[in-house]
Formats: structure tokens, sequence, C-alpha cells
């Protein structure tokens, strides 16, 4: 039993093998869009305060219509309302992407690859088309 | 235990009921997979009213809001959302959240606030239909 403990005290101090976690990869493209993914989705979780507040103001009356307005015309308001289309596209775009490889298609490491730059490029593409058209349809830039 | 892989951790009875430790099998994937499908359509929908919507007073907003197809759609986007968030941040907590306390106070308070932002929204989008 004493050489039992002797045995375990001086293993304790020796350093043992660990299981390999995030850090000691080299950071990739895909795996980076995998957290991206769930921050996205995270945001847009507590984005629907927004669309709340909107819907509510909108039922409430002219007054809390405008003061929501106020906000979201404000450069804070814009940037959080330019943040919220850019979640909402990349979350939509990247669950496209889980979509196709939940068919198994797609895996192939140029496939992943191409898959995942779709992903963060259509995303930013697509935030600043939504922005153009939408200060079109508002009569350019106020 | 013919048949088994010997390897097999589970019981024969928890093989046949095919549920896994969380004892709801893979009915939050394939829902999180149905509403993701729905949320595209709807989210192009959302951005679509959004837009229609910049700019206009209050009068025509609510007006636009309230119609039934826009006010059906923005609906739509609402459960859908509410159900897939809710989902989501489960699956969030259960993966970082792991002192017992801390997880039932963050998997109640989800609950609360998806219920809380869907049903608000929902009843301001009703009030502007119905109120017209």
């Amino acid at each position: 039993m004493a050489e039992l403990e002797a045995s375990t005290t001086a293993g304790a101090r020796r350093a043992r093998p660990i299981s390999p976690h995030l850090q000691i990869y080299r950071p990739m493209l895909t795996m980076m869009m995998s957290i991206v993914h769930r921050i996205t989705g995270a945001a847009l979780y507590f984005g629907f305060l927004l669309l709340a507040w909107w819907l509510i103001a909108a039922a409430s009356g002219p007054n809390a219509y405008a003061n929501f307005e106020w906000f979201i015309g404000s450069f804070i308001g814009r940037v959080v309302l330019f943040g919220y289309t850019w979640a909402l596209l990349h979350h939509m775009l990247g669950g496209i992407r889980h979509l196709i490889w939940d068919t198994l298609h797609g895996f192939e490491p140029a496939e992943r690859e191409w898959l995942t730059l779709a992903t963060i490029v259509g995303s930013i593409t697509l935030t600043v088309l939504v922005w153009i058209v939408g200060y079109l349809a508002m009569g350019g830039p106020r | 235990m013919i048949g088994q892989h010997p390897n097999e951790m589970r019981t024969p009875m928890r093989r046949v009921r095919g549920l896994g430790p969380a004892h709801t099998g893979t009915g939050h994937f394939w829902h999180q997979r149905v509403t993701s499908a729905a949320g595209v359509l709807l989210s192009i929908a959302l951005i679509v009213i959004a837009i229609a919507l910049l700019g206009r007073s209050h009068a025509a907003a609510v007006q636009i809001l309230a119609s039934p197809l826009v006010a059906i759609l923005m609906l739509l986007f609402i459960v859908n959302s509410a159900y897939h968030m809710w989902i989501g941040m489960q699956e969030i907590i259960l993966d970082y959240v792991h002192e017992d306390k801390a997880k039932l106070f963050s998997l109640l308070a989800n609950t609360f606030f998806c219920f809380a932002v869907a049903f608000a929204s929902a009843f301001a989008i009703l009030k502007l239909s119905f109120g017209v």
C-alpha cells in the first residue's frame, strides 16, 4: 500500500499527457466560421429585442414609433442595425452551408474551404447590397 | 447480447428505445433543421418588409404591418425564430455551463426570454392587424 502511494505521488509530479484543445491547432477558416456561426446566432438572439421594440412601438402609437425611429436613425442605432443585418445574413448563409453538409456533400478539402469562403464573402456583399437598396428606397442617405 | 458490439455500453432496452442520454432522441436536431430551412425564406421576407417600411410615417408603417400577408409572414418569422433560437441557446448553455444551479437558471432564463420576446412581438402584430 505504501508502495502504491509512493508511486502515485511520484506520478502526480510527472507531466501527464493531456488531450489537445482548440489552442493547439493552427486557426483555420472553417473553424473560425464555425464559432462565428455560434456568435452571430447569439447576437441575433439578443437582437430579437430590437425587433420586439420595433413592433411594440408601431403598435403603441406615433410617439413610441418616433422614439424607435430616433434610436435606429442615430449613429449607434445604424451600427447596431448594420450588425444585425450582417449577423442575420451570415447566420443564414452559414445555415445553408450546414444544410448542404447535412446531405453529406461538400466535405472535400477544396469544397469545404470554398463553402466557408463563400459564407463570409457572400454575407458581407449581401449586407452592403441590402443597405444600398435600403438607402435607395428612402431616396438617398439622410 | 447476440449481435451486440463488444464495446457497446448501452443495455438492449436503451438501444431499442434509441433516445440516448438526453431521453429526447434526435428531436431537437431535426427541429433545428426544419426551422433553419423555414428561417431562410422568412429572413428574406423580413428584410423585404423592413426595407419597405424605411422612412415611412407611423400611419403608413402601421398600414403595411397590419396587411394580412405581411402580418402572417411576420408572425411566422417570430414563432419560427423564437423556437430556433430557444434550441440554439439551450445547446450553447449545455456546452459551456456545467454547474448545476447555473445551468438550471440559464435554461429557465432562456425559456422565459424566448417566450417573452415572441409573445410580445406576436401581440404587437395581432394588435396592429385587428386594431385597424
